[in-house]
């Protein structure tokens, strides 16, 4: 008889392994389909697009964002760009003063309400058929735009989400999430092709205006109002896509308390709001992001947190035996001769190297798509073991927060 | 508002999933069966040694004593029972039956063995010391882990010192009837039979050489080897 721990481990790590093969079959399958651009296009027709960017204490950071959206390969008579200080108590609104004369951009000021508030608030003077958000600490590739236009020639599609990419990566931190980064392009990618996004993240994604004209506001939802918006799409059947080759950059956390502070409202929210959509789950008139998205979330975190369990309790035995050893016999150090033998052959780390290779072979694909220079380095190396030892403690928080403490995470 | 579902790619990528599952676990079988049959070669040049050793002894008569050699054979022994250790932690339920007979021929080893070397130390007059240690991991025995950790230590400070382990309740006819001769009780475990006196209950170091102060003279014996050798 095996153990409910180990009966869980091999569970989680089939499910896991499973949905790494579901994205490498759909690679293989529809890598034709992968269009990355490297050279500026032209559109037949250039409609309109607001891109609203929400501010709160963004005085360091938002020239640079609209620097880079004035800088943008778009007719400036159709793009507007509209400003929403959302009660700054830092001199944001003191900054934005530059732009009051510039023609396409509108500044406005509104009192602290949240992030979604400042959104609608901008949606309520929007009057283009296209809309989309850039964070005040983003900034977005000149040829973005056009090339996330190109997927709206289909009618059908409603959405279309960047690919977002870490703008410096100086330390440790920084560079593990720059893995990340890379990987999720590839996520991203194979979950649309799949019709399963289930974010439409905050930087630049582009919405047509209908979406919310027919499906209403953004919601608080958690403080991630991009997920819950892509969830209310799904819901009511409208596609989302991804545009690989618009690139976005976004400032990431610096420090392991800055990250765990983003991932927990990043997972709160995934939990939360899967919570709040439940009716979708397996049902398989929502189409995949019902089988298959939602599923693997949730499969993720339950591995990650019984992985890191599982590797701390035999760590923890290994300690107690030393610790034992230690004082009973004092210490000894005995250096036995290198043997095969003893290298261990437990189907566990057949199973982990098998895991591990596929995640390996996820960012190395998601690295070719968003044009990252670097091959593939040790810093994978960062992100797994970074990853593997802190994630788990954002995703047990979460968790907690979401069963027990019902405690909403703040923004910062 | 249906959406298409692509169930052939999900019971495609099942089955494929599943046959690297299936090639993990093959794969570690593969290693485990390659370390049992490593564990029956080393077994069975141990037992040659052991009958080569017993011959010599038929043959002492004709012979010196410095050409009976035993000090390799005690190293063999010792670094087969740390494989076989490894091996009954490493397993699964279903290598369990594979794993038990080599235990039992371990141990029939190990007896063979103990006795040949009592026999040469006595006609030869050299100093020994012999353990005989029994231990079980059934009834989760944390003295007997403290134990092996004492042997070990002991091992590695006087190595001429011959340790031999016994799992209490292995099935095997010549353990039974160690186990009878010394009157060695599971309530009592860990035992140890300390040139030929039972001692029950874990023992320190300390307690072992206090009680057993000619333990020194291993040392002492070694020493002298040594430096007759480097002359």
């Amino acid at each position: 008889m095996i153990g409910v721990g180990t009966a869980i481990f091999y569970t989680a790590v089939f499910l896991s392994v499973y949905v790494q093969v579901f994205f490498l079959v759909t690679f293989l399958e529809k890598r034709r389909h992968i269009v990355i651009r490297k050279d500026s296009i032209s559109l037949p027709e250039y409609p309109g697009v607001t891109i609203i960017v929400p501010c709160w204490n963004e005085e360091k950071t938002v020239e640079k964002t609209v620097a880079s959206l004035l800088a943008l390969e778009y007719p400036k008579d159709k793009l507007h760009i509209t400003i929403v200080d959302d009660g700054s108590t830092d001199n944001t609104w003191g900054v934005l003063q530059k732009y009051a004369h510039t023609p396409n951009i509108h500044l406005y000021k509104k009192e602290n309400g949240g992030k979604h508030t400042a959104m609608n608030y901008a949606l309520a003077q929007t009057t283009t058929p296209f809309t989309g958000c850039l964070d005040a600490d983003s900034a977005v590739h000149p040829e973005a735009l056009k090339r996330i236009m190109t997927y709206f020639a289909d009618p059908e599609i409603m959405a279309v989400a960047p690919s977002i990419m870490i703008e410096k990566s100086k330390n440790p931190i920084q560079i593990a999430q720059r893995v990340e980064y890379d990987m999720a392009v590839y996520v991203k990618k194979m979950l649309a092709f799949i019709g399963g996004i289930h974010v439409t993240p905050g930087p630049f994604s582009i919405f047509r205006k209908k979406v919310f004209d027919d499906l209403g506001n953004y919601r608080k939802a958690h403080n991630t109002e991009d997920q819950e918006i892509a969830l209310r799409m799904q819901s009511y059947g409208y596609k989302i896509e991804h545009c690989p080759d618009a690139y976005v950059y976004t400032v990431s956390p610096n420090t392991v308390k800055k990250l765990y502070k983003q991932r927990l409202r990043w997972i709160y929210g995934f939990l939360n709001n899967l919570i709040d959509y439940r009716h979708l789950l397996f049902r398989k008139k929502y189409g995949n992001v019902a089988l298959f998205t939602l599923p693997s979330g949730l499969i993720s975190i339950v591995t990650a947190m019984f992985g890191f369990g599982y590797i701390l309790y035999r760590f923890g035995i290994y300690i107690a035996d030393k610790v034992e050893q230690i004082r009973i016999v004092g210490w000894q150090f005995s250096l036995r001769p290198f043997d095969w033998f003893y290298v261990s052959t437990e189907s566990t780390i057949f199973l982990s190297i098998l895991l591990y290779g596929l995640v390996i072979l996820a960012i190395m694909l998601g690295r070719k798509m968003s044009q990252d220079r670097k091959k593939l380095s040790l810093d994978f190396l960062y992100f797994i073991v970074i990853y593997s030892v802190v994630a788990p403690f954002w995703l047990a928080k979460a968790v907690y927060n979401t069963t027990v403490a019902k405690k909403m995470p703040t923004w910062r | 508002m249906n959406q298409k579902i692509d169930w052939k790619k999900y019971i495609l990528v099942f089955f494929i999933t599943l046959s690297l599952f299936l090639t993990a676990v093959y794969l570690s079988n593969f290693f485990h069966r390659s370390r049992a049959e490593e564990i029956k070669s080393i077994q069975s040049k141990i037992a040659i040694d052991i009958l080569s050793s017993e011959t010599q002894y038929a043959l002492l008569e004709d012979l010196s004593c410095k050409d009976v050699s035993n000090s390799m054979l005690s190293q063999e022994l010792n670094s087969l029972g740390d494989k076989i250790d490894y091996q009954e932690s490493n397993s699964s339920a279903g290598n369990a039956a594979d794993l038990v007979d080599l235990k039992r021929y371990y141990s029939l080893l190990e007896i063979k063995d103990y006795l040949l070397m009592q026999k040469v130390t006595e006609r030869c007059g050299e100093k020994a010391f012999f353990i005989l240690y029994f231990y079980t991991d059934k009834e989760n025995c944390s003295e007997c882990v403290k134990q092996g950790y004492v042997l070990t230590a002991l091992r590695e400070k006087y190595p001429s010192l011959r340790v031999y382990s016994f799992d209490y309740s292995l099935d095997l006819s010549a353990v039974r009837a160690l186990k009878s001769i010394y009157k060695i009780d599971d309530r009592n475990l860990p035992a140890l039979i300390i040139n030929k006196e039972v001692v029950t209950g874990f023992k320190s170091v300390e307690d072992i050489e206090e009680q057993f102060p000619e333990l020194e003279t291993l040392l002492i014996v070694e020493k002298t080897k040594e430096e007759l050798g480097k002359k």
